[in-house]
């Protein structure tokens, strides 16, 4: 079996003194694609946020153990750099910003951190049309300032893209299928498995399951009141699908 | 919340890198105002008696003028005797060339990034540059007298070319104009003075560099650009200033004039020194620039990056008086710390068709101040006059203010004028969606003012642009938490 890529351990967190994590585990390892699916309010984005290490989200006990470092250590910007990636559920609009200026400052910071040489723009061109070809992507879209006056669907396939360009190690997806049409969906999932490689890894959050008939997982949890309260394979989702929450939460609800 | 809103307030937390102070022997007059200091000035430079008795009437003018209290900014009105109204670098002789010029004034624009070397010339700029009050050397004069330019220090050009400077000079900034152009008008010691002839385009950026060196001394140039009919020029001006206790003055002058189809494009960028955190010292910047679209289809163009001074007093115009003419104001003022900035623009319509565009963006961060005045006036004979106005405020943390005060005053009835306002404050959204992409906090924050001014950067020369980018990152840069 091979090393854990992340590991959480009895991992409980909140924000502004409210507990909403409540003892996680879950252990993630190269190759694999776990999905995290759970009724709202259930801690999922939190989750994703407490990973990339968000403000103001405070970790009040258990240990993230992530590519053998202690990632909780580890500022928001070094987790990015050490190939964590969190697709978010809203992207920011950051005005009169291109979007390619952004990503190459953004990949360069990582390739920094590797002690590489810096990309320049001409250089960082090139990977950049080869991953809009591989994910089927408008060249409009570089040019624009970053998700600024994008429509929903654009928003989250600029997330999948940076996510191409960035080419983390693990990425973690809060509900990017939120907001999509069916169309969008399948090319937001499309890019997903072009990009999954036997070395890396993903987490999808998802409140519904046909994101899953797209990502096909590996692993499915079930997150509900700060704990993962079930899990198994893919065909839990499907399970899911069919009868809902309630039965899970009837036999954990508070 | 509270967390997000430390992290911006360190980061605001900056120190000006450009305050170091040279040792240059200066020729300084003791301080105060008098009839008597004009005629010493005057005298210093040899100017004919025209130009004293100018002096004068604005002097005796502006003993009548009481300090303007309309600004939004509040400060300790300076003690107009106690500044020393000349300095000039002591020189041996008359310089003949850019080796000559003293060697510690030489580091000085090294440290400030400029070179006054001929090797300029591949970057296409000719400097003149103004240590205090004297202009030092002007680069390329030769190659642009060529084509008919004259670009030369103001007190040189009263000696080479008397008739221009006496037609042009108070022709857009009367010395009755304001407190701050009445003084200056009677104590000007020097400036750059600029003319394209008729059909010129002028080849390269010219450029001006400012600084304050000497203790207690007030700056007031005075700048006069006239474009010819059909002639283009754009023009840049740089400012810095050591770092001092006092606060020092500056009241500056800059007048243009472009005739019919000519064109002319001013570029400032200015960060002298702000004072400390706690508001200690720093410039006040108190300008008047106006230009004069004297004929048909004729332009002027203000940009103006504003980072710097205790508080700034400006407010860039242009007079469209010439059909069809057309007047720019692309501004970005950044208060951090004690800062104040009340400066904005007036665009006023006299011709028929005459457009102008507004675009303004201010930055306050620490407990800085910013207002944005811009008062747009359409006259009677204005047919079809059009006015677009846009101003946005950018707040980094919460104790610091944006302001805009907008006057409008339209009288002839086929005008257009447009008016666009908004505020917003850097999202901790924003810091984080970028932390999260790899960029350190200070970057991600420098990346989204950047995006902030872009449209107003996208107006700079581009050696000017990257210049503002990181004076912006400099004046916004300290310690990240």
């Amino acid at each position: 079996m091979k090393q854990p890529l992340i590991e959480i351990k009895n991992l409980s967190a909140g924000i502004n003194g409210k507990q909403i994590l409540k003892g996680i585990n879950l252990t993630v390892r190269p190759g694999e694609v776990h999905a995290i699916m759970g009724p709202n309010g259930s801690g999922k984005s939190t989750l994703g946020y407490v990973l990339a290490g968000r403000k103001g989200y405070d970790v009040t006990g258990g240990s993230v153990t992530y590519d053998g470092k202690d990632l909780i250590e580890l500022a928001p910007e070094d987790r990015a750099r050490e190939g964590l990636f969190l697709a978010f559920q809203y992207p920011v609009e950051i005005p009169g910003v291109n979007n390619t200026y952004f990503l190459r400052a953004a990949y360069n910071e990582q390739r920094k951190h590797r002690k590489q040489e810096e990309v320049d723009a001409v250089d960082f061109l090139a990977i950049v049309k080869e991953k809009m070809k591989l994910l089927d992507l408008p060249d409009s879209m570089m040019k624009r300032a970053v998700n600024e006056g994008f429509s929903g669907g654009e928003k989250k396939r600029n997330e999948i893209f940076q996510m191409a360009v960035l080419d983390p190690k693990l990425a973690i997806l809060d509900e990017t299928d939120s907001g999509l049409d069916i169309d969008a969906l399948r090319i937001v999932a499309e890019g997903v498995n072009k990009l999954k490689r036997p070395d890396n890894a993903a987490i999808v959050i998802t409140h519904y399951q046909r994101l899953l008939n797209y990502i096909v997982p590996d692993f499915v949890h079930v997150l509900f009141d700060g704990r993962l309260i079930k899990s198994g394979g893919k065909e839990l989702a499907l399970e899911l699908e069919e009868k809902g929450y309630d039965w899970l939460i009837g036999k954990n609800g508070k | 919340m509270s967390e997000s809103l430390n992290a911006i307030e360190q980061f605001v937390a900056s120190d000006y890198k450009y305050g170091f102070i040279t040792n240059i022997e200066s020729d300084t007059v003791p301080p105060g105002l008098s009839e008597n200091t004009i005629r010493f000035i005057s005298a210093k430079k040899h100017e004919p008696a025209w130009l004293t008795e100018w002096r004068l009437k604005a002097f005796r003018h502006w003993l009548t003028l009481a300090e303007p209290k309309w600004p939004n900014v509040t400060y300790t009105q300076p003690d107009y005797q106690a500044i020393s109204y000349y300095s000039a670098p002591k020189q041996k002789k008359t310089l003949n060339s850019l080796d000559e010029v003293d060697p510690e004034l030489r580091k000085t624009f090294d440290k400030l990034g400029i070179s006054l070397n001929e090797q300029k010339r591949l970057s296409g700029v000719a400097v003149d540059a103004v240590v205090d009050s004297v202009s030092v050397a002007t680069t390329f004069k030769g190659e642009l007298a060529k084509q008919g330019i004259i670009f030369s220090s103001f007190s040189e050009a009263v000696h080479t070319h008397p008739e221009l400077v006496q037609k042009y000079l108070g022709s857009v900034v009367p010395h009755t104009d304001n407190f701050y152009a009445a003084l200056n008008s009677a104590v000007f010691t020097d400036g750059s003075f600029c003319y394209i002839p008729k059909g010129v385009r002028c080849p390269m950026e010219l450029s001006t560099y400012f600084r304050i060196e000497a203790a207690n001394t007030g700056q007031f140039e005075r700048t006069l650009i006239v474009a010819d009919e059909g002639a283009y020029v754009s023009y840049l001006e740089g400012c810095t200033a050591p770092m001092r206790d006092e606060n020092q003055l500056h009241a500056a002058v800059v007048e243009l004039v472009a005739m019919e189809s000519a064109q002319i494009k001013y570029s400032t960028v200015q960060n002298w020194y702000p004072g400390d955190k706690e508001g200690k010292g720093g410039i006040f910047n108190f300008v008047t620039k106006r230009g004069l679209c004297k004929g048909a289809n004729s332009k002027i163009s203000w940009t103006q990056v504003e980072t710097g001074s205790a508080i700034t007093w400006k407010y860039p115009s242009c007079i469209l008086q010439g059909d069809n003419s057309q007047g720019e104001f692309y501004s970005v003022a950044l208060t951090n710390n004690c800062q104040q900035a009340d400066t904005g623009t007036k665009m006023i319509h006299i011709g028929k068709n005459t457009r102008s565009t507004i675009v303004s963006k201010g930055i306050s961060a620490g407990r800085g101040q910013n207002s944005y005045r811009g008062q747009v006036k359409i006259m009677k004979g204005a047919t079809n006059a059009r006015n677009f106005s846009q101003c946005d405020s950018l707040l980094l943390g919460d104790k610091c203010g944006a302001h805009t005060f907008p006057y409008i005053d339209v009288q002839n009835p086929t005008a257009q004028v447009e008016h666009e306002a908004s505020t917003s404050k850097i999202g901790e959204d924003q810091i984080f969606y970028l932390n999260q992409r790899g960029l350190e906090t200070q970057d991600a924050v420098n990346m989204i003012v950047n995006g902030f001014c872009k449209e107003v950067f996208r107006e700079l020369p581009m050696e000017f642009a990257v210049e503002a980018q990181k004076l912006l990152g400099v004046s916004l840069d300290g310690s990240v938490g």
